[in-house]
């Protein structure tokens, strides 16, 4: 659609439109229009399922398929187990649910399919989706603390072997600072993910425009930009895996703190 | 940026589809399937580790027998080397004992022969004293004329044969 207009905008891919019929669709006042964001996340949902369906055959020994999908449970598992303990494994369906669906939104966002005129919307480029998920993830640390621990779960702002006149100023540090966390747990992913492609639409523009400026500058700004553009894809997959790593391991660092405090 | 530009329409509808797609992600696929898939996943491990475990104990239940073996193979040997020892000893002292027999036997023979030899021997020297006797007599008897009782022949046959 970008390339169509006669300025490549690279905030254009970010837009979130209602699918057919679905604009005014209410709950209690509130819109729930069924967007291509929704569509995707739908999608990324459908994949998933799809991933895990093929690894459910539970043959002994197991097909390259069945391979992939236990080992992915086996790593959230071990992240689990190491960062949390034998505890940990009750929260395997959560955190792997988070894992996944945020590694395969991440790269279906990616997937070329503009090519063939369908595209891809990432929603984990917007922190209203990042935000919510982040929130979710310290509900459940609120949750599983206060339900674990009661009032004593307060115990965690102040770090043990803190000398009591520092308690006062420790305090508050830390909870500013526990406070601070689904903020930066859903930014993070937002921004990553948003940075990138912005950066790839900025230089597919560059792309564009060099080489309707003609020859010269297709091959000085046009090409070098393109070669460019495949290193950063390469590089947006490694973040897609990355940022929907970090998410995990964070909310299962944070899970650990609300399930043995320090 | 439409993030901020579009929010005051869209989280609603962000929000809401968010929660029933995580929420069938997590429901059917965290809480569904996975478990099942780390259950195939504990199986197997549970399965090698079983079959580990009992090769081990084959294998220990093999080292077992074959030190019985060897135990009984030993004792049998052990046995076996008493019994030709034995039948070796007895042989021997048989032999032995036969042995001493025919010695015994063999002594006695020619204790006997010897016996005999030395009768035989003084018989003949009885029998060169008595012919010499005679002898001396007719030598006397023709040369001197004179009659030579027997004893007083004897007597120097004796002498003479004594002094050789």
């Amino acid at each position: 659609m970008a390339a169509e207009q006669a300025k490549v905008d690279p905030m254009h891919q970010f837009t979130i439109e209602p699918l057919v019929g679905s604009g005014n669709w209410e709950i209690a006042g509130y819109n729930i229009a069924f967007t291509n964001s929704a569509l995707w996340m739908l999608i990324t949902t459908v994949v998933l399922f799809l991933f895990v369906l093929g690894g459910m055959k539970r043959e002994l020994v197991p097909g390259r398929w069945q391979m992939m999908v236990e080992s992915f449970t086996g790593f959230i598992d071990n992240t689990l187990e190491t960062n949390i303990g034998k505890a940990g494994r009750k929260y395997v369906p959560y955190v792997f649910s988070l894992f996944m669906f945020i590694l395969f939104a991440n790269i279906l966002g990616l997937l070329p399919l503009g090519v063939i005129g369908i595209h891809p919307f990432t929603f984990t480029s917007h922190f209203t989706i990042t935000g919510a998920l982040a929130i979710l993830s310290f509900s459940i640390v609120l949750v599983v603390g206060f339900w674990k621990h009661g009032l004593h779960f307060f115990s965690l702002f102040v770090p043990h072997g803190t000398p009591l006149p520092m308690i006062p100023i420790i305090a508050p540090i830390e909870f500013i600072s526990f406070m601070v966390r689904p903020f930066s747990l859903g930014l993070r992913l937002f921004v990553a993910m948003m940075a990138g492609h912005v950066l790839l639409e900025v230089l597919s523009s560059f792309v564009i425009d060099g080489t309707n400026a003609g020859a010269l500058w297709g091959s000085v700004v046009g090409l070098p930009s393109f070669i460019l553009m495949i290193g950063i894809c390469a590089l947006e997959l490694l973040v897609a895996g990355i940022q929907a790593y970090v998410f995990a391991l964070l909310t299962s660092l944070y899970i650990n703190d609300a399930e043995n405090l320090h | 940026m439409p993030q901020i530009a579009q929010l005051a329409e869209t989280w609603s509808s962000q929000i809401f589809w968010l929660m029933v797609f995580f929420g069938i992600t997590f429901f059917v696929i965290g809480r569904g399937m996975v478990p099942k898939v780390m259950e195939t996943v504990a199986q197997r491990d549970g399965q090698i580790s079983a079959d580990l475990a009992a090769a081990k104990a084959a294998r220990d239940a093999a080292d077992e027998q074959e030190e019985a073996w060897r135990v009984r193979e030993n004792e049998n040997r052990a046995a076996a080397q008493a019994i030709v020892a034995k039948a070796k000893d007895e042989a021997a002292a048989k032999s032995e004992s036969k042995l001493k027999a025919a010695q015994t036997r063999l002594d006695k023979k020619l204790a006997e022969a010897e016996a005999r030899i030395a009768e035989a021997r003084t018989a003949a020297l009885a029998e060169v004293e008595s012919v010499a006797v005679e002898a001396a007599q007719d030598i006397v008897a023709r040369i001197a004329g004179a009659k030579v009782t027997k004893p007083a022949a004897t007597k120097a046959v004796k002498e003479a044969m004594s002094h050789g």
